[in-house]
């Protein structure tokens, strides 16, 4: 907090607003859009990866396997993500905890589910809950993303299924005549001709999981919509320095604005991936690309 | 019979320096913070309010290391039976309903009526629109008398609904809608209703002795008329 | 109390006929699946709704966007761009906010704060701005061997659009086109989750499952009921879409129409 805005009552229009824009509230909400940020950081690789499991399983040749892969992607797009967040991660968190109570605890002599609680021992807690604020706020913060990633994840798998099937049938079979195994045909040349099938795909899905992230308040976790609707709410001068009426318009602006912003961004990127992935490719885009460069 | 409670009391603490071991000493206060007077935020974003001041003055008193964290009202009770954290200390008031899932100490606030706010007094509360928020005792108080309900998922939109004249009244605690209608413009209706009883502090029904020293810590704050100087402070409800 | 009987009292709850009140305590699993059942009514209420006409909206923000015309060209990109860029949640506050501060204005506005209207009209904008970006690539998309035959049979204007243009366009998006679809239907539980007040305890499928998991504190079955209705209503839109496609694509040789369905599409 600045110096100026120790007492804020006689302040006034711009040093008044610097004060308020700089209370410790503000100071959290600002750094929830990094909150924001991190979480579509680590989210997106890590969905990607379930994805590719997720496909590589619905492909595979044992039929169990095969199932599991569909069965995932099938089950899980067809839910709404609110409804999966409003349960899975208390589901995730005691499944979590379960494990470790198994682990730890093998001699615990009291049951796990006693009437409606959920009872595990002390040791297995996660965190423990001797555990300093941040540690549950960083755990708290990895489930969300866990959930989201599985969510989303199930997305990828469809979108990167439909991809391997895009990539043309003769490229694995001259791969095989060469002599190369299942396998080897899948990572060195199924894999690497997918992603141009698949970036439209996957930038849909990006721009999808940006605007899911408004939900992350549901999974625990302190975002910007929680910031914008704690600060935006009406303040009564008895329990504020700075009161002032029900401002939740503005804060929603600037939310909206964020996104904007940042599709807007997304949008340019992809494009620009697009034209790279084009490049020599054996697609329209990459016909157009050879002629303007003839 | 004072006697017998304050036998009770140094009992409590007894066995609360071995409870505070095995929980390794800290225990996690879950609240809502937005329910002013009650919990809020303050400017620095720190839980602050009249359970602020009571938990920590409880947990000085049963001598256990508290930390405050916020939750939505709506998992409030889920994060707790799931052990998210240890208590519930956000204006929840004891409900048969809720009594059969978790447990509660002994009411800190004597049951709170409820109150009308509207935008003009000559309202009639039995056949008009009542605005309440989504899940309280209030919604499900006006589901039953028979007068149209509008939910809200938060208290401030139901404030709004009747500024904006969507509803004709909205019910609420009485201690959260005095200072609304301290400003003016909405004016309080000479109606209350008596709905649920006090405010207690709830817990999980299989920690009984973690129960057993707040119950302790709260009679020892209410013999001492600690409770009432700070319900005083704060506006929240009468005294004991 | 048997559960034909729940069924009879709380079937159509969610739109005010049958029992006023909500079953209060001693929730049974047949009170759950009927109410949230019933509350399913609105979800594809709104998903019929918003899909129907934003079909239309769709296709004449697609034909703004390619248009030559500069006015019409950058009026179409900025709705589609403000409904593609923002999520839901937030249209849904400033429609909420802004059709209260209309009905000021004018008592036109009054049913709009309303769910039945108000929310109604958010998901069909939303649904136009996502559909019409699909739509806009398959028309960019569409062979130019086509067009040209089209210019060789003499066909010019409407009759080219509605003969030629039309039906490839649509074909080409289709795929697309029934993700976005999944999606609405998925996105209409926001709207009295965050955007519309619920009268009368009248809510979607969501509003009961949430209504459940507050009156037992047990999660673990109210949501996966609504999932599995969700899951249910999802493949009903891709077995209806489906057919609609292969109808679209009837005309085609075998091969090709199988090329058609591996297309990997997934737009919003």
């Amino acid at each position: 907090m600045l110096e100026s805005c120790a007492d804020p009552s006689g302040l006034e229009g711009l040093s008044w607003l610097l004060c308020y824009l700089t209370t410790g509230k503000h100071i959290a909400f600002y750094a929830s859009f990094g909150t924001v940020a991190l979480l579509l950081a680590i989210t997106a690789p890590l969905a990607l990866s379930f994805g590719f499991a997720g496909a590589a399983a619905a492909r595979s040749r044992f039929l169990p396997v095969s199932l599991i892969g569909k069965t995932y992607t099938s089950i899980v797009r067809g839910v709404p993500d609110i409804a999966f967040f409003l349960f899975f991660v208390i589901a995730l968190d005691q499944a979590f905890e379960f494990v470790r109570h198994k682990v730890k605890c093998p001699d615990w002599p009291d049951a796990i589910r006693q009437g409606n609680d959920f009872v595990v021992c002390d040791a297995a807690k996660l965190p423990l809950s001797s555990s300093p604020q941040w540690v549950h706020e960083t755990y708290g913060f990895m489930l969300a993303v866990l959930t989201f990633a599985i969510v989303f994840g199930a997305f990828a798998a469809n979108v990167l299924y439909g991809a391997m099937k895009a990539v043309p049938r003769a490229q694995i079979e001259t791969a095989e005549a060469y002599g190369m195994s299942h396998a080897q045909a899948f990572w060195r040349i199924l894999v690497p001709q997918m992603w141009v099938y698949a970036l439209p795909g996957l930038g849909n899905l990006w721009m999808i999981l940006i605007k899911a992230t408004p939900l992350l308040f549901l999974l625990g976790v302190e975002d910007i919509v929680y910031w914008a609707r704690e600060l935006g709410g009406t303040k009564q001068a008895r329990f504020t320095d700075f009161p002032h009426g029900n401002w939740l318009v503005y804060y929603f602006g600037a939310l909206l604005v964020f996104y904007l912003f940042v599709t807007w961004g997304s949008e340019k990127v992809l494009a620009r991936v697009m034209r790279r992935l084009s490049h020599g490719q054996a697609t329209a885009g990459g016909e157009a690309l050879r002629r303007a460069g003839a | 019979m004072n006697k017998l409670i304050l036998t009770t009391a140094a009992l409590a603490l007894a066995t609360g320096a071995a409870l505070a071991e095995s929980h390794g000493s800290v225990v996690r206060m879950g609240t809502e913070g937005a329910y002013a007077p009650w919990n809020y935020l303050d400017d620095n974003g720190d839980v602050a309010g009249f359970e602020r001041d009571l938990g920590d003055e409880l947990c000085k008193r049963a001598e256990l290391t508290c930390q405050w964290v916020t939750n939505d009202w709506d998992s409030i009770i889920p994060n707790l039976v799931s052990g998210n954290y240890d208590t519930i200390i956000a204006g929840m008031s004891i409900t048969d309903e809720r009594d059969a899932v978790i447990d509660f100490t002994q009411p800190y606030t004597p049951p709170d009526p409820s109150c009308y706010l509207a935008l003009s007094a000559d309202v009639d509360v039995t056949s008009s629109m009542i605005a309440g928020q989504t899940s309280t005792i209030q919604a499900a108080f006006v589901a039953e008398s028979g007068a149209m309900l509008v939910e809200f998922a938060t208290p401030e939109e139901t404030i709004g609904a009747v500024r904006a004249g969507e509803a004709d009244a909205v019910l609420a605690d009485c201690s959260y809608l005095e200072p609304i209608a301290a400003e003016g413009e909405l004016v309080m209706l000479e109606r209350k209703e008596m709905i649920g009883g006090g405010v207690g502090m709830g817990l999980r029904e299989s920690d009984g002795e973690l129960k057993a020293m707040f119950d302790a810590a709260i009679q020892s704050m209410k013999d001492d008329g600690s409770l009432n100087a700070l319900i005083e402070k704060w506006e929240v409800a009468s005294t004991f | 109390m048997s559960c034909t009987q729940t069924i009879l009292d709380y079937g159509l709850r969610s739109i005010g006929i049958g029992e006023r009140l909500l079953p209060r305590s001693d929730f049974t699993l047949c009170q759950q699946f009927t109410l949230i059942g019933s509350g399913m009514i609105w979800n594809v209420y709104f998903g019929l709704i918003a899909l129907a006409a934003g079909f239309f909206l769709a296709i004449a923000l697609a034909l703004g966007k390619g248009s030559r015309h500069f006015v019409l060209r950058k009026l179409s990109e900025w709705f589609i761009f403000l409904f593609r860029g923002s999520p839901l949640f937030i249209q849904f506050f400033f429609a909420y906010f802004s059709f209260l501060a209309l009905k000021g204005v004018s008592p036109v506005f009054n049913p709009f704060t309303s769910a039945w209207l108000g929310a109604a009209v958010v998901l069909f904008f939303n649904t136009s701005a996502y559909s019409a970006e699909i739509f806009h690539g398959a028309l960019k998309s569409i062979p130019k061997g086509d067009l040209e035959a089209a210019d060789a049979y003499g066909l010019a204007g409407w009759h080219r659009f509605r003969r030629v243009t039309f039906p490839t366009m649509l074909r080409l998006a289709w795929p697309g086109y029934t993700n976005e679809a999944i999606f609405l239907f998925h996105a209409t539980t926001l709207v009295f989750f965050s955007g519309f007040p619920a009268w009368q305890q009248r809510g979607d499928a969501l509003y009961y499952a949430k209504y459940f998991a507050d009156k037992t504190f047990n999660p673990f079955v109210p949501y996966p009921i609504l999932a599995m209705y969700f899951i249910m209503l999802t493949l009903s839109v891709i077995a209806v879409y489906g057919w609609i496609g292969r109808r679209l694509n009837r005309h085609l040789p075998q091969e090709a129409r199988r090329h058609f369905r591996r297309l990997p599409r997934l737009a919003r």
